[in-house]
């Protein structure tokens, strides 16, 4: 396509724009991280300065800040894997089966993502202190599924009915069987959904922090928890909250940025050609 | 009204005859690719779910539990329907949902449109990368880092009003500044979450298509009216749904951000009842309402997918 050289340069500069608007606070909490407590309260704020790796140094001998990036970690892998083990059977029977009720069911199941944590937090509590659940991995996992399996289920739907239904009838003229066909034509030309909802899925987990909160003592302390924790006191500690920062959302952002090329293929929530 | 019928029905009208089979299938056959997820959620989500319904007809002080815990039928919804601030912070959440929603919308457009346009390979794949950065950024994280950044002291936001002339300003001491801080964090946080949605469905639209129709006319209004909104629409509904909810959850960001403040600023509704429930340990009240909350997120949804679906046929 043939464009005039200015449309062309506001094509760049806004790209530019798009760049500095995505990645500045991200920058501004990483380059925080590396200034002392004297350079960080600096008025004005300054740009250049002596970094210094006293923060991070501090925050990983701190094993409440390790633990719980491990706890994170186990919680957020463990509930994406059910929710996908789970939602991609159910999505693909939503996708192309026919029965009674089908509709009402797809908006109970999205219905369950609106669900606001604040609701549930406290049966939750209780439910979970009198079978003992308390303080553990399994509370957060089981948990944080009702909010991750609907994700799931809605991405995967709209991604597997974009799949031809003429590649199922000849499967079917073959003799496959139903899970066949689910295993081996539905998975993997729905990656790109697949991948998708299991990166919104992990991104939800490991940044939940309301039920954390509620539903976590000393052993299961999850990253976001973690990081709240030192916001307390007159003169907060601006460079262990945002090195803690840092090493809680550079692990999801690298995660993220590998899988991305999957994203725009993965998104179209029920835009079918 | 079916959602699934209509979608279907999209389909069978755009594929043609192909579309029109129906695979056959045994009867039982949905239900057991359906039933682990069913069964789970319910196994999960039910117990919760009614416990807070039926908190919400009683009374339920945790700070006075020697009382025991009565129904009152519906004493805590027509207490919590009276209740001022209730009423209040909805209309607070409502106003702050007007706001980020039409700038995400339309910001996020604007960026799909640019990311979608040919030409600055390496500098489009970058914007676009760059973009998961605030979607992966923790709630958490994004408000302490507003925190840092609106500081009255040694901010960084002060520090550009100041290259722009003007007087620094105590963003999170003041009602209006600090309700423009959360708003500006969350307009960062998910327009890229609008324009990847978007730019995902700008990239549905058949390329001889477009092709054609850019040969047809030189407007971009026109193209995009005619061409390219029929497959931007269900993602804008699914971005209204999904980021009405979210306000109406909007929790952690304005927790280690503002906690509501100064005063009740920015108390949106889930701030609200986490006091009502947590602070105050008014469980009936706060039940009744988080029952109301959700039914009202749940209305909305159902209206979108009404109005926007409707649109597309």
């Amino acid at each position: 396509m043939v464009s005039r050289p200015a449309a062309r340069f506001a094509h760049l500069a806004g790209l530019v724009l798009v760049f500095v608007f995505a990645m500045f606070p991200f920058y501004w909490m990483v380059s925080s991280s590396f200034k002392d407590q004297a350079d960080l309260l600096a008025s004005p704020p300054m740009w250049l300065f002596e970094p210094t790796i006293k923060h991070y140094a501090e925050i990983l001998a701190d094993q409440k800040v390790t633990s719980a990036i491990v706890n994170s970690l186990i919680v957020a892998v463990s509930t994406t894997a059910l929710a996908v083990l789970l939602g991609t059977p159910a999505a693909y029977a939503l996708a192309r089966f026919e029965f009674r009720g089908k509709s009402d069911l797809w908006f109970w199941f999205i219905s369950n993502r609106m669900i606001s944590p604040i609701v549930l937090a406290l049966p939750v509590y209780l439910l979970a202190q009198s079978l003992g659940l308390l303080d553990t991995h399994l509370v957060l996992i089981l948990i944080y599924l009702t909010f991750n399996l609907p994700i799931v289920v809605w991405i995967c739907t709209d991604q597997f009915r974009s799949i031809p239904p003429e590649l199922e009838q000849a499967a079917r003229l073959e003799g496959a069987r139903q899970f066949d066909i689910f295993w081996r034509i539905y998975l993997p030309l729905g990656l790109p959904g697949v991948a998708v909802s299991a990166i919104f899925s992990f991104i939800f987990s490991w940044n939940e922090l309301l039920y954390a909160l509620v539903l976590t003592r000393r052993n299961v302390q999850t990253a976001p928890v973690a990081a709240t924790s030192f916001m307390s006191g007159y003169e907060l500690p601006w460079g262990k909250i945002m090195a803690t920062g840092t090493v809680i959302v550079l692990p999801v952002t690298i995660f993220a940025l590998v899988v991305s090329r999957h994203m725009i293929r993965g998104l179209t929530m029920g835009a079918t050609k | 009204m079916s959602v699934e019928g209509q979608a279907l029905a999209q389909d069978a009208a755009r594929a043609g005859p192909a579309r029109r089979h129906r695979l056959d299938h045994g009867r039982w056959t949905p239900f057991f690719f359906l039933a682990p997820a069913v069964v789970t959620l319910l196994a999960i989500g039910l117990y919760p779910m009614l416990f807070a319904l039926v908190t919400s007809f009683r009374r339920y002080n945790i700070t006075r539990a020697r009382e025991g815990f009565p129904f009152v039928g519906f004493e805590n919804y027509s207490r919590v329907l009276s209740d001022q601030t209730f009423w209040d912070t909805l209309l607070l959440t409502g106003r702050f949902f007007i706001t980020v929603m039409p700038i995400q919308v339309v910001l996020g457009l604007v960026i799909a449109l640019m990311l979608h346009r040919p030409g600055w390979g390496f500098m489009r794949s970058l914007a676009r990368v760059s973009l998961v950065v605030p979607l992966a950024t923790t709630y958490a994280v994004v408000g302490l880092l507003g925190n840092l950044i609106f500081n009255r002291n040694f901010g960084v936001a002060n520090q550009f009003l100041s290259w722009f002339g003007f007087a620094p300003f105590d963003w999170l001491g003041n009602p209006s500044g600090a309700f423009a801080a959360i708003v500006i964090m969350d307009v960062w946080q998910w327009t890229p979450f609008c324009a990847l949605i978007f730019l995902s469905g700008l990239s549905m639209v058949p390329v001889d298509i477009e092709e054609a129709a850019r040969l047809e006319t030189k407007s971009h209004w026109a193209l995009l009216r005619h061409v390219q909104l029929p497959y931007l629409l269900p993602g804008l509904t699914a971005m209204l749904i999904l980021r009405s909810a979210d306000v109406l959850k909007l929790f952690d960001m304005i927790f280690t951000m503002t906690r509501g403040g100064p005063g009740t600023a920015t108390e949106l509704i889930s701030i609200y009842i986490q006091r009502v429930g947590f602070r105050v340990f008014d469980l009936g009240a706060a039940s009744a309402q988080a029952i109301l909350l959700l039914l009202l997120t749940i209305l909305l949804s159902r209206l979108y997918i009404r109005i926007f679906y409707r649109e597309i046929q």
